[in-house]
């Protein structure tokens, strides 16, 4: 469909409030924090408008790196377990009677309703020695002792999982219920195995809605800063964590800004990546 | 046996009876057309043919074995659903080359192949396009060729012309016969739509409410119908109650008629008279008395609305036989008598 260009400057009219609501609520405070990055730290008070580089120097260590390197690797990470998870799930959903699928719909929006500390705190009992899933393999006899499952890498990726899988549903949800069901059917007649008709044309048919998924997903988990905190060791901590601690504990705002910078570029990075990798794949 | 085959195929959903004990054989090479209104288990049959829905009774067997539990991807058919069910993410190509591809066909019998079906469907060079970009029609032909693309021994088409227009309908439904005659291919269509079975068909198969009224060639069917309900669905006819005495003398609408017999022992019958056997005379003997109601004047046939006895009986005749008539006339009608035909009551 073709529409007038604006002509006067009433035309421009509803675009008003969104732009008001997205400098207000982006713009204003991205800005705050992009001049915070490059003011100066006052020792022992809080900090001083002024033009320097050091937080970005500071930051170019080997360790920050490593910290950086980790929590791209667990965003990624909870992202493919969410997306290979959730694709086979909402697509049985997707088949079910419509009054099963509102049941368990409604159960993944009640975790939803859950904060990151109660999931947190859940997740560290089930992994504890004491309390945890661990005694119940001893009662079964598959395991001679309960240990501790945490503070790992696994308690993190599971418990991010966990927090991420209902957004990652509800995602995929309207794709797969608008999916034509014929096109499996179709695929079967032709000689493709239920599991085959699956891989060859359910995924394939939905690839930009998984790219578009696994992105979400992957920013979702680039932000959390409780979980790896509760669940991991200090090797488990990710970027947000140490943002989180420059800000609050140690007070050094403009580092904690200048990280904070760092991690949204590299995030619009990855994502642009992504996309132009997707583009490519069509292309071809 | 060569061929398909159902013996006594029954599916039940719950207490609804879809598919009733439907019996029927498809020589192999045959078109067969199966017709009925919506809902009367065409499709579900068709389906069960196809693997994609399980039978709760009888046996299907397809050139000799019983292929009932065999799952759909091992039956090596090809099937065209109403939706065409064209995958989006493919190209015109690669939709056709998918049999293969699954089959881990060689690349380039696939691509060999694929030139092959697209020439077949008029279609050279468009291997490399995006089906979004196809019209319906050659939407439709690409849907067609993939299903054909393995030669599967048996071919299957669910509604397949019903979201094409009414002219480009008519033009595939001739081409899918040639098609078929060429390929010497086994082919079941389902439709709803009379003419395009008539077009098609060697067998058209009448169902309604789960059971198969009569199958029988297209000519065969028109002309001897099996009963009121197939006489009625296909082309329309003009259905008169005829009562016989005992001597064998037959009367419609409680005026006696010359030369026709309802058989032994038979007192009371339906006669179905095709309108195109129905003409109109002065009125007299022999003739059923009526008068003219309305006339439909279509340049290429007049159809003539007779009231006879409260009964209303069409008529329909060329413009070179065209009968002197007009509204509210007194006509005599004739039915001929060799090509009445008598349906039990």
């Amino acid at each position: 469909m073709r529409r007038e260009t604006p002509q006067r400057l009433a035309d421009y009219g509803p675009l008003f409030f969104p732009a008001m609501m997205l400098i207000v609520f982006f713009v204003v405070p991205f800005a705050t924090m992009i001049a915070v990055s490059f003011f100066q730290r006052q020792q022992g008070g809080f900090y001083v408008p002024a033009f320097e580089l050091s937080n970005y120097q500071r930051f170019l260590s080997l360790f920050f790196a490593n910290v950086l390197g980790f929590s791209l690797m667990l965003a990624i990470a909870v992202a493919i377990c969410c997306v290979v998870l959730a694709i086979p799930f909402t697509y049985l959903l997707t088949r079910m009677a419509r009054k099963v699928q509102i049941i368990w719909l409604v159960a993944l929006l009640s975790v939803l309703s859950l904060s990151e500390v109660i999931i947190g705190f859940a997740w560290s009992t089930l992994f504890s020695r004491t309390a945890g899933i661990t005694n119940l393999l001893v009662m079964a006899g598959l395991m001679s002792e309960a240990k501790a499952l945490l503070p790992s890498f696994g308690a993190v990726l599971t418990g991010m999982v966990y927090q991420a899988f209902p957004y990652t549903v509800l995602v995929l949800y309207p794709a797969l219920v608008r999916l034509d069901p014929t096109l499996t059917e179709a695929a079967r007649t032709l000689g493709a195995s239920p599991i085959k008709a699956f891989f060859t044309v359910v995924v394939p048919a939905l690839r930009n809605t998984i790219t578009a998924t696994l992105i979400m997903v992957f920013i979702f988990a680039l932000g959390s800063y409780l979980l790896p905190q509760l669940l991991g060791r200090p090797q488990h901590w990710t970027l947000s964590v140490l943002i989180t601690d420059q800000a609050i504990y140690q007070s050094n705002m403009p580092f904690a800004a200048a990280m904070a910078v760092f991690l949204v570029l590299v995030t619009l990075g990855l994502v642009a990546l992504t996309v132009i990798a997707g583009r490519k794949g069509e292309a071809a | 046996m060569s061929g398909l085959a159902l013996n006594n195929v029954t599916k039940e959903f719950g207490t609804f009876t879809a598919v009733n004990n439907v019996d029927l054989t498809v020589p192999h090479g045959t078109f067969v057309c199966m017709l009925g209104p919506s809902g009367c288990g065409k499709t579900t049959l068709l389906r069960m043919i196809a693997g994609l829905d399980l039978p709760t009774g009888g046996a299907i067997r397809l050139d000799g074995d019983d292929i009932t539990r065999v799952p759909t991807h091992k039956r090596n058919l090809g099937m065209v659903f109403q939706s065409l069910a064209l995958f989006p993410h493919l190209t015109v190509g690669e939709n056709i080359a998918y049999p293969l591809r699954i089959r881990s066909a060689p690349k380039e019998d696939q691509k060999k192949r694929v030139d092959e079906l697209l020439s077949m469907i008029h279609l050279s060079g468009y291997a490399d396009r995006p089906v979004s970009k196809l019209s319906g029609g050659q939407r439709q032909r690409v849907a067609i060729a993939r299903a054909l693309s393995i030669s599967p021994k048996l071919f299957l088409l669910d509604e397949p012309l019903s979201a094409l227009d009414a002219k480009l309908r008519e033009a595939m439904q001739v081409e899918l016969r040639q098609l078929q005659q060429k390929l010497g291919i086994t082919t079941i269509v389902v439709t709803h739509d009379q003419r395009e079975a008539m077009t098609m068909a060697d067998t058209v198969v009448v169902m309604n409410r789960g059971e198969i009224r009569q199958a029988a060639s297209p000519i065969e069917i028109y002309r001897r119908p099996a009963d009121t309900f197939v006489a009625d669905f296909i082309g329309s006819t003009n259905l008169l109650e005829a009562e016989a005495d005992s001597a064998g003398r037959v009367t419609v609408l409680g005026q006696p008629v010359a030369g026709i017999s309802l058989g032994p022992n038979i007192s009371k019958a339906t006669l179905s008279v095709r309108p195109e056997d129905v003409h109109l005379t002065a009125p007299g003997d022999g003739a059923l008395s009526g008068t003219v109601t309305f006339v439909r004047d279509l340049g290429g046939t007049i159809e003539t609305f007779v009231d006879v006895a409260g009964r209303q009986i069409i008529a329909v005749s060329t413009p070179r036989a065209r009968p002197d008539v007009s509204v509210g006339q007194p006509v005599g009608v004739v039915l001929l008598p060799d090509v009445c035909v008598v349906l039990a009551k």
